[in-house]
């Protein structure tokens, strides 16, 4: 089983490359050139220009610049950020524990709630509580995830005088006087900007995973074996926590490496309205300046984290479910 | 071509609860969206920076203790607070009303019929008392006339990029499914490669190989053939899974026997049985296209001011403290809102009627 996800995830890598490819091409098809900018800034010699013209290869055919890149991120060097002076691989390490850590709260506070309250939902199909619940997720569902940072974004800002919500920080990561504060300080200033974040992130998912895992949970308890157990005189609660939600939880997880390809896209985007220097900001502002290395690196760990997100899947899946493990 | 193959379909389409209020809702957009030139009091672009951010105008029935059917609104002024903050007020003794088919910008109805008059606005000298429905933006132009306009953009990017996705999907699904083998292994795993990348970062990625400032004609094209370039992986793998499993049916031998070609076969026989499940998922994946392009042009790689589009008009509001002072400008995501929830709706009518394992 440990080979078969190894060599599943291995498998991607290739694909990935592939798909980097693709975009080398398009970028190299459309007009444009990248060191047009330096070639006509006064401060940038053409010496210079021409040096880097000559270390990346532009001057060569297309396939030759993608040779050189691809052999280059091999060895983990993704180029130079001409937009921020600096090496690639250094500017996304940077960035790429902001984005895990809004990703990774927003995934357990988004299982959290929205797994119990499908669960409620289906034992008490049809009550007002899973009425409301189901009336509440439909709308949710539609709710573009922009406006929903917008408005909460919003509301933070018209209750500043409240007690609690006057403490939340609306955009960034750190307060001004971040360099001052003692490392606890720091560590609850960073917490503290967390917040409003992550709670957009969760209100925006706990839609979709709780409809589905409404849906599951029915689904599980309409089956033969939930009737076998209640009319065995199984109590009510070891059938639902026991027997049904234990194979309703399987599919869950199939779906967690699926929707992670979305939570990824909908934290880069929540990224860059609340100003957090997370991948997504970061892309956006090479895609601005026309950084075609940044870009690239920026846009091949965002599939290097969809493919890990997908090997954890699979090997919750192979935790969860015995019959996985076996196969 | 039947949507419905059967009139139980059909029943079960119109009586699902939420079909009619998405249909109605969806119609009333597009109808709107048809007239924009018209419905729209003013041009997209008519600006007048001493209406900068002139909340919406209140309508009014009684002048001085009179009351008059005909309803009309007040100019208004601005001075300053403490803040350096312009506060409107209206003037009461200047009622001006409102009229429907009055004079006023000429622009051209779908840019070719020269129209002057438009369905409302105020009676006033050169229409110098302008008629907010909606407040106005940081220039002064009417929120509701740019939403009308912007609406060419946002309503119709889905359509057009759903179709593109359709031809490819059905192609690549299609060959795929039908061949198998090799061929299959190689559209899939191409395919795949699209799917590997989180789409917000493909679609970022696709957009930096264009340069930055496009014609908003160039921009749209641009959005549409990068959402269908996101969007048509999945769409095919299903196709090809269908296509796999119909090839091996008896009438596909038959056609086969009777010296059909494949091309045929495909195209006549494989994926129209893939329609019902094409529709669904096409009506289901509109809204996911204008929330792109409606997150494309918010973060301004999209469609680009002066010309609107939901989403560059929802970028006012990424300025927090600014929609405290004027909210009107949270509008147009209520509006994208709307069209979002109504294409669910009907999808979700249509993927309970024609959707066999439901």
């Amino acid at each position: 089983m440990r080979d078969e996800l190894i060599r599943r995830a291995l498998v991607s890598i290739p694909q990935l490359l592939l798909m980097s490819f693709i975009t080398f091409l398009f970028i190299d098809l459309a007009p444009g050139d990248i060191l047009a900018k330096y070639r006509f800034d006064p401060r940038i010699s053409t010496e210079t220009v021409k040096q880097i013209e000559e270390k990346y290869h532009f001057d060569k055919p297309v396939l030759v610049q993608y040779g050189h890149w691809l052999w280059r991120t091999i060895n983990l060097d993704l180029g130079y950020s001409f937009s921020r002076e600096a090496e690639v691989t250094g500017v996304i390490a940077e960035r790429l524990f902001n984005t895990f850590l809004l990703s990774f709260f927003s995934i357990i506070f988004t299982w959290l709630i929205a797994i119990p309250l499908g669960i409620y939902a289906a034992v008490k199909q049809y009550s007002w509580g899973d009425r409301i619940l189901s009336a509440i997720s439909y709308f949710g569902m539609s709710l573009p995830s922009f406006f929903l940072a917008l408005l909460l974004m919003f509301l933070v800002y018209a209750g500043r005088d409240l007690p609690f919500v006057s403490s939340i920080p609306i955009g960034g990561m750190i307060s001004p006087g971040y360099e001052n504060m003692s490392t606890s300080g720091k560590i609850l200033d960073r917490a503290a900007h967390m917040v409003l974040p992550v709670i957009i992130l969760t209100i925006g998912a706990l839609a979709g995973l709780q409809r589905i895992s409404r849906g599951n949970m029915l689904e599980e308890l309409r089956k033969q074996y939930i009737v076998t157990a209640r009319a065995k005189g199984l109590p009510e609660h070891k059938v639902v926590y026991g027997h049904a939600l234990r194979n309703a939880i399987n599919p869950l997880i199939t779906l967690f490496g699926f929707e992670f390809s979305s939570l990824l896209s909908g934290a880069a985007l929540l990224e860059i309205i609340v100003n957090w220097p997370g991948l997504g900001s970061l892309m956006l502002a090479a895609v601005r300046a026309q950084d075609t290395f940044l870009v690239m690196g920026s846009m091949l760990m965002g599939g290097v984290m969809l493919i890990i997100g997908n090997l954890i899947s699979d090997i919750l899946l192979v935790i969860a479910d015995p019959r996985v493990r076996k196969a | 071509m039947k949507l419905f193959k059967n009139n139980r379909a059909a029943t079960k389409f119109f009586r699902h609860p939420l079909v009619w209020p998405g249909l109605i809702v969806l119609a009333i957009l597009y109808l709107i969206m048809f007239f924009a030139e018209f419905i729209a009091p003013y041009d997209f672009d008519n600006g007048n920076r001493e209406n900068s951010y002139q909340p919406p105008s209140r309508i009014h029935f009684i002048h001085d203790g009179r009351f008059s059917l005909r309803p009309f609104v007040y100019p208004y002024s601005f001075g300053f607070n403490d803040f350096f903050e312009r506060v409107y007020v209206e003037d009461r003794t200047k009622p001006t009303p409102l009229s429907f088919f009055v004079k006023g910008d000429k622009v051209k109805l779908w840019g070719i019929i020269p129209i002057s008059r438009h369905l409302f606005g105020t009676k006033s000298e050169k229409n110098s008392v302008r008629f907010y429905l909606l407040g106005a933006d940081a220039v002064g132009r009417d929120l509701f006339s740019r939403i009308l306009y912007g609406s060419r953009v946002s309503l119709t990017i889905g359509f057009l990029g759903v179709a593109i996705t359709a031809i490819l999907g059905f192609l690549a699904g299609g060959i795929s499914g039908f061949y198998g083998g090799k061929t299959d292994w190689l559209i899939m795993r191409f395919a795949e490669c699209f799917m590997l990348v989180p789409s917000f970062f493909l679609m970022l990625a696709l957009r930096s190989a264009f340069p930055m400032k496009l014609s908003s004609t160039q921009v749209y094209l641009l959005i549409v053939v990068i959402l269908s370039l996101i969007g048509w992986a999945g769409f095919a793998r299903v196709i090809r899974g269908m296509a796999l499993s119909i090839s091996k049916r008896d009438f596909v031998t038959a056609a086969r026997a009777l010296g059909a070609s494949d091309f045929r076969i495909i195209f006549q026989h494989i994926l129209p049985q893939t329609l019902s499940y094409a529709i669904v998922s096409m009506t289901l994946t509109i809204p996911g296209y204008i929330l792109g392009e409606s997150a494309l042009s918010l973060i301004g790689l999209g469609i680009q001011d002066p010309q609107a589009s939901w989403g560059n008009l929802l970028s006012a509001a990424m300025n927090v403290s600014d929609i405290q002072y004027h909210p009107w400008i949270l509008i147009p995501g209520l509006f994208i809102f709307l069209v979002v929830m109504a294409f669910n709706f009907v999808g979700d009518g249509l993927r309970d009627a024609l959707d066999p394992n439901r």
